[in-house]
């Protein structure tokens, strides 16, 4: 097996054996979605109409939430010290690392997310539209929520700097994901803000990659 | 050939060590000696090119090791301080993860057969979680077993040295928490890696017995003046 696959495998393995963690995300993103339509009362114009928004703000913290857990319990057990000194390159184990997060903290949020656009009375192409971008949009927050994760290892109080160091960079993500869906809900086409958010992901698989790298040897110095 | 040239080191305010050169050569066994925060470990990191010293450089084969960072890699086996085992994977998990990621072609039975030699054969289907500190130790070493394993099958098959297995094993305090028996196995471990044209660094405050082996001895001062 490639160090590629063997670190897509591992995470997975992993993922599984600790599986509380993976509902912990996905159980997040399902409540505070659940919660909006309580707190601002059952009008369905008004729920169509927040819909996307609510969806996708939440799909973000949970990203988010989860980004901690890339790289620290690796760090803390020396296993990121071996990664380093593999033979491979660095930022392909980081790619594999990434792709594994991404399965298990961001794949669920994309499956579940057309089930609770039918609790929010969504029309059915834009809950088409919705989870297709979710499905572009997702992935670019886990490439560039690494880059976080890696420069804030081993800091004390690293949760919110790196919530503070990625939300600016996660702001288009959401404008244009969001939008995408309400685009499609107002009749107009979705595809220039899909194509938008894929160009992120193509830049975003390129950079980050490479400059979560770097911030890993950083931290490990 | 692994050398060191004029390192030096500098942690937060502290100075550890200042024109630090020494050179290892095929078959020969470094021991690194010294107090507690004397810059051992920091000393093996920069020789692992996990830690960029403040002056100076780290050579292999004549070259710096920062321009040829995946090559020298594939040369180097290092194990520090933490045991680098997930806690939720089986002792056999954790050794196949640790040869693939290191580079080594590594089945399920030479992986058993490692562990088998380190005496933890019988753990090799539990969760790490589960083990004592020593056999985690031992789980962690029997990296090493692998690799002489790897080395020596390459030999066979080409005649020649080198092969699978590393040049240059890299050793942070491999004998903590290791009883008797497995103390004098690792011995033998190393001797054997050395003799066959291998090369060691290693720290421990232990007394080595490895007698056979060209070894020498570099003692870090602790500076307190340094401090300042």
């Amino acid at each position: 097996m490639s160090p590629f696959a063997c670190i897509v495998r591992r995470d997975l393995l992993l993922a599984f054996r600790r599986r509380s963690d993976v509902f912990n995300t996905l159980v997040f993103f399902i409540i505070v979605v659940s919660l909006f339509p309580l707190g601002v009362g059952p009008e369905p114009n008004q729920l169509r109409a927040m819909a996307p928004g609510v969806i996708w703000v939440a799909a973000l913290l949970a990203s988010m939430l989860a980004l901690n857990r890339l790289f620290a319990a690796d760090f803390a057990d020396g296993t990121l010290e071996q990664m380093a000194l593999a033979p491979e390159p660095l930022f392909l184990l980081v790619i594999a690392k990434v792709v594994a997060h991404w399965l298990v903290a961001g794949l669920p949020l994309v499956l579940i997310a057309p089930v609770l656009g039918i609790q929010f009375d969504m029309p059915s192409d834009a809950i088409l539209v919705m989870a297709a971008s979710l499905a572009l949009g997702t992935p670019v927050l886990s490439l560039i929520g690494a880059v976080g994760a890696a420069l804030t290892l081993g800091v004390r109080g690293g949760g919110v700097l790196v919530a503070l160091l990625v939300l600016p960079l996660y702001v288009p993500v959401l404008v244009f994901g969001a939008g995408a869906v309400v685009a499609s809900g107002a009749g107009m086409s979705a595809q220039a803000h899909l194509l938008l958010i894929g160009a992120s992901l193509a830049l975003s698989s390129v950079l980050s990659p490479w400059a979560t790298a770097m911030a890993l040897r950083i931290s490990l110095d | 050939m692994l050398e060191a040239y004029r390192l030096e080191c500098t942690r937060g305010d502290r100075t550890l060590f200042r024109g630090l050169s020494f050179s290892v050569a095929p078959a020969q066994l470094l021991h690194l000696a010294g107090a507690n925060g004397a810059g051992k470990t920091s000393l093996l990191r920069i020789l692992c090119g996990l830690l960029s010293p403040a002056h100076g450089e780290v050579r292999w084969g004549g070259r710096p090791i920062s321009a040829m960072r995946e090559e020298y890699a594939a040369q180097l086996l290092y194990v520090g301080h933490s045991n680098a085992l997930k806690d939720e994977l089986t002792a056999l998990e954790n050794l196949e993860i640790g040869g693939t990621l290191a580079g080594r072609r590594c089945t399920r039975d030479a992986a058993f057969d490692a562990l088998e030699e380190l005496g933890v054969g019988h753990c090799a289907q539990l969760p790490v979680r589960a083990l004592s500190q020593g056999q985690r130790r031992r789980v962690s070493l029997a990296r090493l077993a692998l690799d002489g394993m790897g080395a020596m099958g390459a030999r066979g098959a080409r005649g020649g040295g080198g092969g699978n297995g590393a040049g240059l094993w890299i050793l942070d305090e491999p004998f903590a928490a290791l009883d008797t028996a497995a103390v004098a196995h690792l011995e033998n471990l190393i001797a054997a890696h050395v003799t066959a044209g291998g090369m060691a660094v290693l720290t421990t405050h232990q007394q080595l017995a490895i007698a056979t082996v060209g070894m020498f001895r570099i003692e870090l001062e602790y500076e307190m003046d340094a401090l300042a």
